[in-house]
């Protein structure tokens, strides 16, 4: 887990795998810094 | 008896247009701004199909009801290099047509002159048209309005009216004119991309009628339920797509409207259906959706830099006929639904649990008591090899993974159960078209020939593209074998010769009840 804290994440989720909310949720409670999330439709 | 409605029939569509690949596929367009001497654009035309090859592929078949999923399922992936033997642009729902007369359709379903079509292009068009036997007389003659219409001429709309061009086999042959001189919600660009959906609902609409023997006349209600908007600038969502489609079909007794939800907006639109039809307000409602423009050679770039042919050729459409119980089609189960709230969030175990896990559970059965279960069915074709994954399977193993954590399957079992329970992709990513309904159809013969008793039709969709909200949506609904007694001419629950007895039984008890007071 301490290999994200302090770190900045940039996030790309997939709408039919892991969603963004869903990594950010994740990566924030490992204490990332989130500074760009958004999921992406590829169908 | 119970009332439920009815999946009375379904048709389903597909226009291929390579050349509209090129030209309005938002892949495409977006690279010829950005970077418009990329290798890609110009690797691009070596890799778009024939008409033929288009036919005999094997997804496209299932999709038209040549062929079965479980043919698709049997079929050794990949499947873009493999055709399919009896291969027919006429299909059991449906028909795939050519880009050339689906270029005359677009006109016909042109009401306000918009589209013009080179002369000579236009007469080879009303004729091949004219042969497939869809449209009248009347309609076939919007393509003589091209007489003036030679090769300057359009290329004149093209280059100095802000037209949108057409092209057949790379020859532009066409041109669509913008409605307003400012305004951008009717320009070229917005109305192609909106006669397209509609020639396309409207393709689906008439074999919904020839293909599944739906009399026009008798239905009452339309829903669109396609991922297009149209409207002018002061109301850019305004809408009915619905009725402009039903009234070139020949729906003359229906109204309508749209109903909206990105890829889950056909599975909303058939519990609006479902709903209208068991509440007696309608008889029959039509569900139907025509394709994007947009869409076209969305994954192009993996498909050409890995070697395949551009699989995303084609504009789709779907007409789904929602009735009254009669008896025998499959019924519509209102009362097990499965709803994605704001509150669920958007981690897959919670998207999958609201959509499949408690609708079920709050109706007392367990996950196997679904035979099969119809989530976003894209074809793995497309999506494999740009990275994307086989969606269908991704969904079934969420849903066997729920199924292990309730207890209702052991872990071992999980193979077991996406086989069983899924099927393979076959539907073209054409958003709305894939999410659930491409099985209505199939479903409908399995049911009826009794090979499938239960199934669940799920739709998702994905909200955040809008920039309205972060948040994910679904709904779903299950689909079982009817019962049977609606054929009784009953009303829900009504048996005639019961209810006679019971009132006999009650006068008896009524007339001992006078006699013994008279005595």
């Amino acid at each position: 887990m301490a290999i994200l804290n302090g770190k900045k994440v940039v996030i790309i989720g997939d709408r039919d795998g892991i969603p963004g909310p869903a990594i950010e949720a994740c990566v924030k409670t490992a204490g990332a810094d989130v500074v760009y999330s958004s999921t992406e439709c590829f169908v | 008896m119970n009332g439920y409605p009815v999946l009375k029939g379904a048709s389903y569509t597909l226009a291929i247009t390579p050349d509209m690949v090129i030209h309005n596929g938002t892949t495409q367009t977006t690279e010829m701004i950005v970077n418009p001497e990329s290798e890609y654009l110009k690797e691009l035309p070596n890799h778009l199909r024939s008409f033929e090859d288009a036919v005999s592929y094997i997804p496209n078949q299932v999709y038209i009801g040549n062929a079965k999923p479980a043919d698709l399922a049997a079929t050794e992936f990949p499947f873009y290099d493999k055709k399919w033997e009896n291969a027919s642009r006429d299909g059991k729902y449906g028909q795939i047509m050519p880009e050339d007369e689906f270029y005359g359709l677009i006109q016909i379903c042109d009401v306000f002159e918009l589209v013009m079509l080179e002369k000579s292009f236009a007469a080879s068009v009303k004729e091949k048209l004219a042969a497939q036997n869809l449209l009248k007389e009347d309609q076939l003659a919007a393509l003589d309005k091209n007489s003036e219409n030679d090769d300057a001429k359009i290329a004149s709309l093209v280059n100095d009216e802000h037209a949108e061009p057409l092209y057949f086999e790379h020859k532009l042959v066409g041109a669509v004119k913008r409605a307003h001189d400012v305004d951008v919600n009717l320009s070229a660009h917005v109305m192609l991309e909106n006669l397209v959906t509609k020639a396309s609902n409207v393709l689906s609409l008439i074999e919904l009628v020839k293909k599944a023997g739906v009399n026009p006349d008798e239905v009452d209600y339309v829903i669109d339920c396609c991922e297009e908007a149209c409207g002018d600038m002061n109301q850019r969502g305004g809408g009915n797509f619905a009725k402009a489609a039903a009234e070139i079909a020949g729906y003359t007794n229906a109204t309508g409207s749209d109903v909206r939800g990105f890829c889950a907006g056909p599975a909303h639109a058939m519990l609006h259906a479902a709903a209208l039809v068991k509440a007696g307000t309608f008889k029959n409602v039509v569900v139907t959706a025509g394709g994007c423009t947009a869409k076209l050679g969305m994954n192009g770039k993996d498909h050409v830099k890995k070697g395949l042919p551009i699989l995303e050729d084609a504009i789709a459409g779907f007409s789904v006929l929602v009735s009254a119980d009669d008896g025998v089609s499959p019924q519509i189960r209102t009362d097990i639904i499965g709803r994605h709230t704001i509150g669920t969030g958007s981690a897959p175990q919670n998207v999958i649990g609201s959509l499949v896990a408690d609708p079920l559970e709050r109706a007392g059965l367990l996950m196997t008591d679904i035979d099969k279960y119809s989530p976003e069915m894209q074809n793995p074709d497309i999506t494999k090899p740009a990275g994307a994954g086989d969606v269908p399977e991704a969904n079934y193993k969420m849903i066997a993974a729920l199924a292990v954590k309730k207890g209702q399957i052991a872990r071992t079992d999980i193979a077991n159960f996406v086989k069983e329970h899924g099927m393979t992709g076959w539907a073209p990513t054409q958003g709305h078209i894939p999410s659930g309904v491409p099985y209505i159809g199939p479903l409908r013969e399995e049911v009826l020939a009794g090979e499938t008793k239960r199934a669940m039709i799920i739709g998702k969709g994905s909200l955040f593209l809008g920039r309205m909200t972060n948040l994910f949506d679904g709904v779903s609904f299950v689909v079982q074998a009817n019962d049977g007694s609606a054929a009784n001419g009953g009303e829900a629950g009504f048996d005639e010769a019961k209810v006679k007895a019971m009132i006999g039984q009650a006068m008896r008890e009524f007339a001992n009840g006078l006699l013994g007071s008279e005595e």
